[in-house]
């Protein structure tokens, strides 16, 4: 119980022990510990951005989505439009063709009549001649009266 | 000497004696062989056990940790690296709670002075009679006190240390005027500058004893636990002669005091520790404007 040299020697080793953990203890773990702590929040900031994109990714996806929902409806109604337009060109196109052959057989069907008509206008001033050349006994020459005759075919 | 043949009180005083190594009254040079002999020795002396049992401690705890320090990475810690990692986060924010401005010196220090003084007292829990029989049977030394913070000369040597830190940055934060207003300026102030004149010799008596008192409440404060602790140790140690139903008994007390005792080792140097710490923020804090 004896205060002596050992109170100077334990104050020297004191020194030298706080010395010494200071440089080679604390120092490192310190530098250590913090390197871990900026690890850490700079994992936690990345995870947070992460997080973000999916999020702002998620939504971009949702608007493509819906975009091409969209799109695709008006592709479909503007085929359903063309459709329509297709079906009602060919109703049209098939009607008018329908009208042409149509027109063209009651034209076809005039003219034969009128050509059968002339025929028999013909044949009709043929027999009138014949009737008349029988009633009058005697040839009609025809040259002769070939005015009269015309006259009578205009008329039949 | 076998332990037969002592008496308790020599038993005790045995265990209370140091390795003393100094000059003898004689003139020569050596080793004291009775605590008598010791005390003759005079200032000019040094305590062997003390001083191996506290440089080894510190240099295990220095050896160790730097060890551990070197190979720390930012990176998953190991099991060693996370245990190191623990105290040096618990020192840490005791400093961080305690000490309001900025010196990078004060966290080693109280890391240092933490766990030192926590392997010194952690040594009381070594059965009293293990080491010492063991240098005896060896020829090593008589006489061999295990507890370096059992000798006041260490548990001063320390406080010591800390007293002249915080007069230190006393003198660096306030300079050598504001150290010495400290002293004597206050608590009693005065605007008059007779009035403030006859109170410096009051104001430096009460501010001088309250500067004196932080290293010795400081290390008697941990001596005398750790000295009381020993202590009674050493008395139930003594009941081993006692008989075996008595020994039987000393056992399951040894037992129970060591239990406790790990919570007061802890504590003292926790408190010390913290102590350290709190001197360090006063010198580093004006008193004067609060």
């Amino acid at each position: 119980m004896n205060i002596n040299l050992t109170l100077i020697g334990q104050m020297i080793t004191f020194v030298v022990f706080v010395w010494f953990t200071k440089k080679y203890v604390w120092a490192p773990i310190i530098a250590a510990l913090e390197e871990r702590k900026t690890k850490i929040a700079d994992g936690l900031a990345a995870a947070e951005k992460g997080k973000h994109e999916l999020e702002l990714a998620e939504s971009r996806a949702v608007d493509v989505l819906k975009e091409s929902k969209a799109k695709a409806q008006e592709f479909i109604a503007q085929a359903q439009k063309r459709a329509d337009e297709i079906i009602d060109e060919a109703k049209g196109t098939a009607r008018i063709e329908g009208e042409r052959i149509i027109s063209a057989a009651q034209a076809l069907a005039e003219q034969e009549m009128s050509e059968a008509k002339e025929k028999l206008r013909k044949e009709v001033g043929k027999l009138a001649i014949a009737g008349a050349e029988q009633i009058l006994m005697r040839e009609v020459d025809a040259s002769a009266h070939k005015e009269v005759l015309e006259k009578l075919g205009a008329q039949l | 000497m076998s332990t037969e043949t002592i008496t308790s009180s020599e038993y005790i005083k045995h265990h209370l004696t140091n390795l003393t190594f100094g000059q003898h009254p004689d003139g020569h040079w050596g080793i004291a062989h009775s605590a008598e002999e010791a005390k003759e020795m005079g200032f000019w002396a040094i305590h062997l056990d003390s001083m191996f049992w506290s440089i080894f401690l510190g240099a295990l705890f220095v050896f160790f940790f730097s060890k551990i320090a070197k190979r720390a990475t930012a990176g998953v810690p190991g099991k060693f690296q996370n245990f190191v990692e623990t105290i040096v986060d618990f020192v840490d924010d005791s400093v961080k709670d305690s000490f309001s401005a900025k010196n990078d010196l004060v966290a080693p220090l109280a890391l240092t002075i933490f766990v030192w003084v926590f392997l010194m007292n952690l040594m009381d829990l070594i059965p009293v009679d293990v080491i010492p029989w063991l240098t005896q049977k060896l020829h090593i030394a008589h006489y061999m006190k295990v507890v370096p913070s059992t000798d006041p000369n260490v548990t001063f040597g320390m406080a010591i240390g800390v007293f002249l830190l915080t007069l230190y940055y006393s003198v660096k934060v306030k300079g050598v005027g504001g150290f010495l207003g400290e002293l004597t300026l206050q608590p009693f102030e005065a605007k008059n500058p007779l009035v403030k004149l006859l109170l410096i010799p009051v104001n430096f008596f009460l501010e001088f004893v309250s500067l004196i008192s932080k290293p010795i409440s400081l290390s008697l404060r941990l001596f005398g636990n750790m000295y009381a602790g020993e202590m009674i140790f050493i008395l139930i140690a003594l009941m081993y002669s006692a008989g075996w139903a008595m020994g039987t008994f000393g056992g399951f007390l040894q037992f129970i005091w060591a239990v406790f005792h790990i919570l007061i080792i802890t504590l003292q140097a926790f408190i010390f520790m913290t102590l350290t710490i709190v001197y360090m923020d006063m010198a580093h804090t004006d008193h004067v404007d609060h």
